[in-house]
């Protein structure tokens, strides 16, 4: 079976500006697949190339084993796009606007499903309103609505929940990880990084136009062992063997970092042996923030 | 319905909801032309034996129309897109070069050629019907249109802000069309401009439109239809070499 998406050596220059740097994957059908990486890394270029807005200098990608370029026709029906730019067409309303974008894939009596989409998009209330007199989050559930059109197997999603209220990312997920579990395969790029941990079973990182890291998301989280703990205590002194390993918040807390819990359990037993007592104590597990820091730090 | 079908429907669905602006205006601006005009000449000018001025004027009229809302139909729809974004919900879907151009083509045409139905209509009042050649006039409406329709894609694309679309509109549409006789008979005009007129294939547009009204042109009607046809075929493979190469629409 071939990969949902498959990716090999892609490069593209703009200008000076190498967007993509030899960027090498395959998404596996049925994946929820995040692609992060800092503001120019090259997630919009590659998206770009796959959806055939933008051509690659060199490499090969394919959208369910099919060529992007020499058969685009396939790709793109193959391939559902929400852009990451909050683009309408003024001209028409919600349903027109639907209806339109199923006849671009040749789908003539697309009704039951566009009525289906909107209701699951919360649409079905605007479907007569013009898409310019709807709000933000609105015209984002549009964009949504019209890259469904079509059901594509692979759907992309170029930061979809950019400035978007938390209920409609909480409705969002819900329907995108419904269609995930219905078989269709997804990529998501994203800053809100929570987000990606929670819905992504795997992650490729990109940094500048290179792909940096690759791994499930459980193997990324732990690449990082460091802890940390954060502590209150009744006393204003530490036992002096800590007081290089304890920092001193400016709240009046003391925080440490480690990588082993043992650590932690001495130190709560040499707090112990000061009479010194623990009043209030947060422990911070590492997430995939922590590991993109210290991904995009280190290479 | 297929892709070519359905950016065809939106393109004309466009135009339509803004019809006002896209239909009516530009009837009305050649009704004020025709009024103003044939108000002041109609008494002093006789370009052709045996027709009146209005006679002459109309069949301009209407061809003038047609030329620049088939040129806006297709530049303001890819300019607006192109501006807006939303170009990209074209460019996605499986369409196909061709179907692309068919679409813009296609609507830009039928807007044309309804401009120029509803100004000749409004000028029925004004000059009586004549039409001894309505071949001469389909022909001739439908490459004209096709002309300027494939042109507004070429600036549509090319442009990429509306200023530089306005430029392309004033600089280039503009002039070529008021200075092919639409007002006057070339014949009227010094050796050297009627010599360049016959350099600007719309003057052949007008003159073999007008004949179609009045049998009366001033070059042989075959002569401008082969002109006419040849532009069509240059400035649509133009339109096409852009489109297939992505031309400022897939970077």
């Amino acid at each position: 079976m071939s990969p949902a998406i498959h990716v090999s050596d892609l490069r593209k220059r703009f200008g000076v500006t190498q967007a993509l740097d030899g960027v090498s994957l395959d998404i596996q059908p049925g994946e929820f697949f995040g692609l992060l990486g800092p503001n120019g890394a090259g997630k919009t270029t590659l998206i770009s190339i796959l959806a055939g807005l933008t051509r690659a200098d060199s490499g090969h990608a394919a959208v369910m084993g099919h060529d992007v370029v020499r058969d685009y026709r396939q790709t793109r029906r193959a391939l559902g796009v929400v852009p990451q730019e909050l683009v309408y067409d003024p001209f028409f309303n919600v349903r027109e606007t639907l209806r339109i974008q199923s006849g671009y894939f040749g789908l003539k009596h697309n009704d039951g499903w566009i009525d289906e989409i909107m209701h699951h998009l919360d649409l079905a209330p605007h479907a007569d309103k013009n898409t310019q007199s709807l709000s933000g989050g609105m015209k984002r559930r549009l964009l949504v609505a019209q890259a469904l059109v079509h059901k594509p197997p692979v759907i992309v999603l170029d930061e979809p929940t950019a400035g978007v209220d938390v209920d409609l990312r909480r409705s969002l997920w819900k329907f995108i990880s419904g269609l995930n579990r219905e078989g269709h395969t997804i990529l998501l790029t994203t800053h809100y990084l929570e987000e990606a941990e929670a819905l992504c079973s795997r992650i490729a990182m990109l940094k500048s136009g290179r792909v940096v890291a690759c791994d499930t998301t459980r193997n990324l989280l732990q690449l990082t062992n460091e802890h940390c703990a954060q502590l209150r205590l009744d006393a204003d002194a530490i036992p002096s063997a800590w007081q290089a390993r304890l920092q001193h918040d400016a709240d009046g807390s003391w925080r440490i970092n480690f990588s082993e819990y043992a650590d932690l359990e001495t130190l709560l037993a040499d707090l112990r042996g000061a009479s010194i007592r623990v009043t209030e104590m947060q422990l911070h597990e590492p997430d995939l923030e922590d590991v993109f820091t210290d991904i995009m730090k280190r290479t | 319905m297929s892709g070519l079908s359905a950016l065809f429907y939106k393109e004309m669905l466009r135009f339509w909801k803004v019809a006002v602006q896209t239909v009516v205006a530009p009837v009305v601006t050649a009704l004020l032309y025709l009024l103003i005009f044939s108000h002041v000449l109609e008494a002093h000018v006789e370009v052709y034996p045996g027709v009146s001025y209005t006679s002459f004027l109309v069949p301009g009229l209407v061809m003038m129309s047609m030329l620049q809302n088939a040129f806006s139909n297709s530049s303001s729809s890819l300019i607006q897109s192109k501006m807006q974004g939303n170009i990209v919900f074209v460019l996605l879907p499986p369409l196909s070069y061709l179907e692309f151009f068919l679409a813009y083509l296609g609507a830009a045409v039928i807007r044309g050629l309804v401009v120029g139905f509803g100004v000749w209509a409004v000028t029925l009042w004004f000059a009586p019907l004549q039409l001894p050649h309505l071949g001469w006039l389909l022909a001739y409406a439908l490459l004209a249109c096709a002309i300027m329709g494939a042109l507004g894609i070429v600036a549509g694309i090319w442009a990429e802000k509306y200023d530089q679309l306005a430029a392309f509109q004033n600089f280039l549409i503009l002039p070529l069309t008021f200075l092919s006789g639409v007002f006057y008979s070339i014949h009227s005009l010094p050796p050297f401009w009627q010599g360049v007129s016959h350099a600007n294939p719309v003057f052949y547009l007008i003159d073999g439109f007008r004949y179609a009204f009045v049998g009366h042109s001033d070059t042989d009607p075959w002569l401008g239809l082969l002109v006419a046809g040849a532009c069509f075929v240059a400035i649509s493979a133009l339109t096409l070499a852009l489109l297939r190469s992505g031309y400022k629409l897939r970077h």
